[in-house]
């Protein structure tokens, strides 16, 4: 029987033989989401995605399929900074061997840049961005500030 | 064991103050060993101009015995070579046994906390955290009447005011009621003032300092800086309805006391000087007890 997804996305991607497919994604934000993920355009793995498919629980998604890289824990869980109810399936050959939900990180470190021009993680320091993520916002370990919106806008 | 830095206040919580003033009260009646710190070097590395600050870490150190060192001006070491500060907090970790920095950059004293292997204790980040200021604010407040129950007012710039907002937060670990009285557009900043009412504590801003001087207990003035204006002639006249003088504390509590973390300008008439509610210089010279049960902390 075919998932929701397939059903979803029809021949706009291919199923994939081994790799993880982040289903689940809020509409619009796939690009983010790889963005977050650090896949550039150099980057070797095949990636697919579709944007704004129709989605029964969702109104429209996103989803993003990545061949032959089975991501991290550390990594999805990035990913729920922008979209908690993304859904993350581990491929082998052709086969949704794990399934999981994303959660939300204590602290995050290296991905976003703290928009306080004074902070001294914005200079030549030997040091990554660190945040606490807290129900109000990302909190910068450093200089207190907290990113209250518009997350991605300060993705590095 | 972990090494133990002062970095902020916020790291602190209402226990480890208390105790913190009860020691300082001790040497503040000269019970303390003079030599206690005796062969214990504290490097200071102010990147940026201090007196008060600077000078009372000195005294505090000398006062157990201890030594100070220092570089100098910012543009005799070797960060004006372009050293980054890691490096510098490595190098002066193996020279001192606690480390007093003041920076520029806000977090920069955290970091400092990350790389040095001794104690590092924040004198002040850019717009960031000045704990000894606020221990010594509480230290001042505390001398006069219990903190629990005050009514206190913040006056000035509350917005880029540092100390304003270490102090407003340590209060929030009390019973207190703030009042805030600021020139439109340095006004408390939002999420400050929405973290201290989720922690309980009851904000209330006005316009005039008269609305309130005859209800409140200490008065805490910031300096209005004059670079946060346009012109000069907008600073004048905000600075001078924002100005504490005699006349102003004529309704008063008698027990009111008027604080400052110095220095000021315009803020205080110096006619109010002589008056029993001002303690500004106390508060000042406060700043040594508070420092050496500080420099005590984290080196013994």
């Amino acid at each position: 029987m075919m998932t929701e997804s397939e059903e979803n996305e029809g021949l706009l991607v291919r199923r994939i033989k081994n790799g993880t497919v982040i289903d689940h994604i809020d509409g619009g934000e796939a690009l983010n989401v790889v963005k977050i993920l650090g896949i550039t355009g150099t980057t070797q793995e095949a990636l697919s995605i579709a944007t704004n498919v129709p989605s029964r629980n969702m109104g429209r998604k996103d989803i993003v399929k990545l061949t032959n890289r089975e991501l991290s824990k550390e990594e999805v869980d990035r990913i729920a900074l922008i979209s908690p109810r993304a859904t993350i399936n581990i491929i082998r050959n052709f086969k949704v061997c794990e399934k999981k939900g994303v959660e939300i990180p204590i602290q995050i470190e290296g991905l976003v840049r703290c928009p306080n021009p004074g902070c001294i993680s914005n200079t030549n320091e030997p040091i990554r961005s660190r945040f606490r993520v807290l129900p109000e916002g990302l909190h910068c370990c450093y200089c207190d500030w907290v990113i209250t919106r518009d997350i991605t806008g300060h993705i590095i | 064991m972990a090494t133990k830095h002062i970095i902020s206040i916020g790291d602190f919580d209402r226990k480890e103050i208390d105790h913190l003033l009860d020691h300082a009260a001790q040497i503040d009646k000269k019970k303390y060993d003079d030599n206690a710190l005796r062969g214990k070097i504290l490097a200071v590395l102010f990147f940026e101009p201090s007196t008060r600050t600077r000078m009372s870490f000195e005294s505090a150190m000398a006062r157990l015995g201890g030594t100070s060192l220092s570089v100098g001006s910012v543009e005799a070491c070797s960060m004006a070579k372009g050293e980054t500060l890691a490096d510098t907090i490595r190098v002066v970790s193996g020279y001192a046994d606690a480390i007093v920095i003041r920076h520029p950059k806000e977090g920069a004293a955290r970091l400092a906390g990350e790389f040095a292997t001794v104690p590092v204790i924040n004198a002040g980040d850019g717009a960031g955290q000045h704990p000894s200021q606020t221990l010594l604010d509480l230290y001042t407040i505390r001398q006069t009447m219990p903190i629990d129950g005050i009514e206190i007012a913040l006056i000035g710039d509350l917005r880029y005011g540092r100390t304003a907002h270490s102090l407003a937060s340590a209060l929030s670990l009390y019973n207190v009621r703030l009042h805030t009285i600021s020139p439109k557009g340095l006004e408390l900043p939002a999420t400050l003032a929405a973290s201290l009412a989720k922690k309980g504590m009851e904000i209330i801003e006005h316009d005039n300092i008269k609305d309130v001087i005859d209800s409140v207990d200490v008065l805490y003035v910031t300096r209005i800086q004059r670079e946060r204006f346009p012109d000069s002639a907008s600073y004048f006249n905000v600075a001078s309805s924002y100005r504490i003088t005699p006349e102003i504390l004529t309704n008063a509590k008698k027990h009111l006391i008027v604080l400052h973390p110095l220095p000021r300008v315009d803020e205080i008439d110096a006619r109010l000087d002589e008056s029993p509610h001002a303690r500004y210089f106390e508060q000042s010279r406060n700043g040594v007890p508070v420092r050496m049960a500080m420099l005590m902390q984290v080196l013994q």
